[in-house]
């Protein structure tokens, strides 16, 4: 990710798929929790597979510490069975797999991360 | 009569070997679910029901088991036939462990540190476990707390991906707000059975589900 003085902000990551793609599952979690650490909020196009994410959670953990990173909140769409294009697809002019939607972000600044059939809300403390 | 009971109850008990595929290993039952939805006590009820010992402490502190806990060979009977399983009772799986929750139950912030640190290790050893070291699981909720979660839809997912065989058990239904319904429409692909594991209540039909399903 570009690096950038957050100041006040709250910097969100929309990663595509083509970013994803060819990455090995700890590349994967490693560039989400990267971002993640330095208090980012990423979105991910397409979610990663059960296996990374039972990977993601056991990473988080071998980095919490008691002096900042708590953890993650995580929300993500189920898989789409249909062909619509999703939200971020349509966001970024693609048409492709309608893959899960994820959004990832550092426990201790997000207020409440709620989803809904429709909607994922995410609510940031402030700073 | 004396001999022919004799005579029966030791056929009975060839069968039951046989069923319990003598030699083999005891599957690897995992007992998983979010914290506080009752895991150990319901691995100390079949401990205590079927082997006489429990298998950790119970707590409403968050996080009270903090390592995986077995119970091995735990044979249960149904119906003439004994399955053997190993209990696997794991620490409550979650994304985010802070120290400062431990500070309401009124402990000091080393302990709390202390605790967070050990929770999150077991937390991840959980994780590593559903992916290398069981053979099914046994899916705990708390049928009081709302079942539409994350990290629920992310371990059923994980488990389903993996083919391991699922029993999800709505417990605390000795709670006046328990609502197993919502957990049964949260996962329709999975047999929902009820339960209070402190109470004792329906562990029978508990019973026969984990004899049907791991068996």
């Amino acid at each position: 990710m570009p690096e950038q003085d957050p100041g006040d902000g709250v910097q969100l990551d929309l990663i595509s798929a083509e970013r994803m793609e060819g990455k090995t599952s700890m590349e994967k979690i490693r560039m989400i929790l990267d971002s993640v650490h330095d208090g980012d909020i990423v979105v991910l196009e397409k979610g990663l597979t059960p296996d990374e994410e039972s990977r993601l959670i056991e990473v988080t953990m071998t980095e919490i510490n008691p002096d900042g990173f708590t953890g993650i909140e995580i929300e993500s769409f189920p898989r789409s069975e249909t062909k619509d294009s999703g939200l971020l697809g349509r966001i970024m002019g693609k048409d492709e797999d309608p893959a899960k939607l994820t959004v990832i972000g550092p426990a201790n600044q997000i207020q409440s991360l709620h989803k809904d059939e429709t909607l994922i809300s995410a609510l940031l403390k402030r700073q | 009569m004396g001999l022919f009971a004799d005579l029966r109850d030791s056929i009975s008990a060839v069968t039951a070997k046989l069923f319990a595929g003598e030699g083999e290993d005891p599957k690897r039952i995992g007992i998983y679910g979010p914290p506080n939805a009752g895991k150990t006590t319901l691995a100390n009820r079949i401990a205590r029901d079927w082997t006489g010992d429990a298998v950790g402490p119970e707590s409403h502190i968050p996080h009270e088991t903090r390592r995986a806990r077995r119970k091995e060979n735990v044979e249960i009977e149904r119906d003439g036939q004994t399955v053997s399983i190993d209990i696997v009772d794991t620490p409550g799986v979650t994304t985010k462990v802070d120290y400062e929750e431990f500070l309401d139950h009124d402990m000091e912030k080393e302990e709390a540190v202390r605790r967070s640190r050990e929770a999150t290790e077991g937390v991840a050893e959980a994780m590593h476990w559903l992916r290398e070291d069981v053979d099914g699981v046994i899916y705990v909720l708390d049928s009081t707390t709302d079942p539409f979660t994350q990290v629920n839809t992310m371990l059923i997912g994980i488990i389903e991906s993996r083919d391991l065989p699922v029993l999800i058990l709505a417990n605390k239904t000795d709670l006046e707000d328990a609502n197993v319904q919502r957990i049964r429409n949260a996962f329709p692909q999975h047999e929902t059975i009820e339960l209070s594991a402190l109470e004792g209540e329906n562990m029978d039909e508990v019973y026969d589900r984990i004899a049907e399903k791991f068996g």
